[in-house]
């Protein structure tokens, strides 16, 4: 069963990546590139990442893709006109990716654990007395290992606003 | 069919090769953005399945991987804001998203 799962919802990411990079229409696009990551979230809920898969769903399909289709909207961009492709860019786009994927299968059965079904997990209370869910381990992790980063993250936020705010004024000065 | 490791990282080196074509066939700057997204993505997969394949002694996986990835997503929202508040920028300069038509930094 969740190996079904797992393929229907690979199909469906892999499918929808594919039309983010064939449409020729922006918004189309962008609405593919939403439920491609809306299926990573169903692949990430799979692997007992529950925190991370709502995130995922929160930030890209809520933050990500409005602020893209408000540019989109906003620059009123319509459906690219076909211009004439440079045969050598699209041959060697082609070739490097297919070179990428070609050696991706050929190293793939190569990785000593890469074979292992999956590990069970002891997520109960009677297996494993004490155990907190998973949006509270993520929580206690990140304010004690990671503090530091996350703080420094933080301060990274705040930049990047700032320097929205400067490259949208009118005119820099 | 049992579901192993190699399956989830092949699926994300498959993805990631899908945005890494995006990136070199495409010319509309804001598909080349969108193209990096879903490699960022394929990355953020592949950490993912590493943490859970790697339970720890206290019957857990390993959150190490998920922080990386938590992270890669805060990096990544401010990536974009910034990159279309460029893109906005020079759209105002230019009036125009195709990148054969911003050359003046080519040599």
């Amino acid at each position: 069963m969740t190996a079904i799962l797992f393929w229907i919802f690979s199909a469906l990411m892999l499918g929808f990546a594919c039309a983010v990079v064939l449409n020729r229409n922006p918004v189309a696009s962008a609405l593919s590139l939403v439920i491609s990551f809306v299926g990573l979230a169903a692949l990430f809920v799979m692997l007992n990442a529950y925190f991370l898969g709502v995130i995922q769903v929160l930030v890209y399909a809520g933050a990500v893709m409005v602020l893209f289709l408000f540019i989109i909207m906003l620059l009123d961009l319509k459906a690219e006109e076909r211009r004439k492709m440079n045969i050598g860019v699209l041959a060697g786009g082609v070739a490097v990716a297919a070179a990428f994927v070609l050696q991706l299968t050929t190293i793939i059965g190569d990785l000593p654990y890469g074979s292992r079904a999956f590990p069970p997990l002891r997520l109960d209370t009677v297996q494993n007395p004490g155990i907190l869910n998973d949006v509270q381990n993520v929580g206690r992790i990140l304010f004690s290992g990671y503090n530091l980063p996350f703080q420094v993250v933080g301060v990274l936020l705040l930049v990047a606003t700032v320097g929205v705010v400067v490259l949208s004024k009118r005119e820099l000065k | 069919m049992e579901l192993t490791l190699d399956d989830f990282l092949l699926v994300s080196g498959l993805l990631f090769a899908i945005g890494f074509a995006g990136v070199l066939l495409r010319r509309n700057i804001i598909i080349i953005f969108m193209s990096l997204e879903i490699m960022l993505n394929a990355a953020n997969l592949s950490l993912v399945a590493f943490s859970r394949f790697q339970v720890q002694a206290n019957g857990l996986p390993n959150y190490n991987g998920q922080m990386l990835v938590f992270f890669i997503i805060t990096v990544a929202a401010a990536e974009v804001a910034v990159g279309l508040a460029v893109i906005v920028a020079l759209y105002r300069a230019r009036q125009t998203t195709h990148v054969e038509d911003i050359s003046s930094l080519k040599f």
